[in-house]
């Protein structure tokens, strides 16, 4: 990290710093005595909060992937696999992919601008001369809420998007409520769901940190606040595909795929 | 009142930002019950000197002690309670704009009293402050709600709730009408002879130094450039002194 700063290139500082805030989180959320009132109500703003934009993208996404796919498939005369290809599709990849975007967008943006407003406007100054610690009462706990949260958030968008399907096939075809889950099921395994479900962790995480580090270190005023905002956003969303990428070559490695 | 030990004591105090150099071996003292302020043009270094003394900034060199403890050698949870000692009010009040007034209030008592001392005391302690500054009935609103001279009274509630020995202002009347900056003055010698606290106010407010002062200091080019009572400086005849009170 050291190394990073003595580097003479912007690019390379800021990793610098974004890697030593990382650092801090892990040393600060070892210790005893978290704000775990803070990270319930973070769980419920971040959570909570962003279940009907998440919903009704996931819903729309079904839907459209099964009727864009239709059309392919019953040329190749396999239409009986679009519950099954478009579930594969779903949990592996685009869920929680569109999951970590919207978040991004939304989590991402949300804390990047309310800590860069509480950082320009003194209140991160204010808690710490009352003797709390603003490190881990505002950034442990959003980190803490984004990481758990996301991933529930994906496992909701996935099942939100798999009834989508359902409607999606039923539109031009005739598959019944049973047949249909059973073919969506039948053609997923293990292998699907876990590395699905462990790389949200990560987007959870890397969302969390991301905007609040942004947030955290504002500057520059009202300015800087939505400079915070549209760069927590930006690096995000980014950083939601190289995880991606990461993860997909660590699952073909472990043979997952 | 300068016989007794000082609360505050800063010694060489020397702060760089790149080439600007705002504090230059300057040094001061605090004592019990005195108001002491710090007059200088804007950009002279005068917040950056108690943020300093607060640790929210670490100075180049030098020392600051605190009720006789050396700031640069305690650690985060002892300089937290040190904390509990020194109030200090923003420039900008900071009030948590998500919290209503009593959360406000009881922010700081999170850290310095255990939950039975919070769910037995806690909401006496936010009355009596909110009393002290004359806005009980603002308890439950959120600070948008709230005009600028009660948001200056409410963040001050928020520093008196602890009973700190001493209080830092930074520019306490600075962007306040000059009835409501007249008030916040008032109101801070009030507090001054009701709980005895010791302070140091950061301002340029003529009408603030001349009411809440009872020594003040210049801080020019980095330095304690002058020391006195404000008559005394009043009657100061440097150039540099006299520019402050030109038009007076």
């Amino acid at each position: 990290m050291a190394l990073l700063d003595k580097i003479n290139n912007p690019f390379f500082q800021e990793v610098g710093k974004i890697a030593r805030f990382t650092a801090r989180f892990f040393k600060e959320v070892s210790k005893p005595k978290q704000e775990w009132e803070e990270f319930i109500n973070q769980c419920y703003w971040i959570g909570y909060k962003s279940l009907t934009l998440v919903g009704i993208t996931a819903f729309i996404m079904g839907l459209v992937l099964t009727i864009q796919s239709r059309p392919t498939l019953v040329e190749f005369g396999a239409e009986a696999l679009l519950p099954s290809m478009v579930s594969v599709s779903l949990v592996r990849e685009i869920a929680p992919v569109i999951t970590a975007l919207i978040c991004a967008g939304k989590i991402g943006s949300g804390i990047g601008a309310e800590l860069g407003s509480m950082r320009v406007t003194e209140q991160i100054d204010a808690m710490e001369v009352s003797g709390t610690n603003p490190y881990k009462y505002l950034v442990v706990t959003r980190v803490l809420a984004s990481t758990v949260m996301v991933p529930i958030l994906s496992s909701i968008a996935i099942a939100i998007s798999l009834y989508g399907g359902y409607l999606g096939t039923n539109l031009k075809g005739d598959v019944s409520w049973s047949l249909y889950w059973y073919q969506a099921f039948n053609a997923l395994i293990y292998g699907d769901f876990i590395p699905s479900m462990i790389k949200t962790i990560f987007f959870g995480f890397a969302i969390g940190i991301v905007g609040c580090y942004k947030g955290y270190n504002s500057q520059k005023g009202t300015e800087g606040v939505g400079r915070s905002a549209t760069t927590a956003v930006i690096v995000a969303s980014l950083l939601v595909f190289i995880l991606d990428l990461i993860a997909v070559q660590i699952a073909d490695v472990l043979g997952l795929t | 009142m300068e016989t007794s030990k000082p609360i505050i004591q800063v010694d060489e105090l020397n702060k760089s930002f790149g080439e600007n150099h705002v504090l230059r071996d300057f040094s001061l003292s605090l004592f019990e019950g005195e108001n002491l302020v710090i007059l200088g043009k804007s950009g002279s270094g005068k917040s950056v000197l108690i943020k300093c003394i607060i640790r929210l900034i670490e100075p180049d060199s030098g020392k600051i002690f605190i009720l006789d403890q050396d700031i640069s050698l305690l650690d985060q949870d002892e300089m937290d309670l040190l904390r509990a000692d020194v109030g200090f009010l923003f420039q900008s009040n900071a009030l948590y704009d998500s919290m209503t007034v009593r959360q406000n209030l009881e922010f700081p008592l999170r850290r310095h009293w255990t939950k039975e001392e919070r769910e037995e005391k806690a909401e006496s302690a936010v009355k009596e402050a909110l009393e002290d500054v004359g806005l009980s009935h603002t308890i439950d609103m959120m600070p948008v709600e709230l005009s600028g001279g009660m948001r200056k009274r409410i963040a001050l509630a928020r520093t008196l709730i602890l009973k700190p020995k001493v209080i830092l202002y930074d520019e306490p009347t600075t962007g306040l009408d000059p009835i409501t900056g007249r008030e916040i003055s008032e109101l801070m010698n009030n507090i001054q002879k009701k709980y005895n606290t010791a302070a140091i106010i950061i301002s340029h407010d003529m009408n603030c130094i001349r009411m809440t002062g009872n020594r003040v200091i210049m801080l020019i080019d980095g330095k304690n450039y002058a020391e006195g009572s404000f008559e005394d400086l009043l009657k100061n005849t440097d150039p540099k002194v006299r520019d402050f009170f030109e038009g007076l």
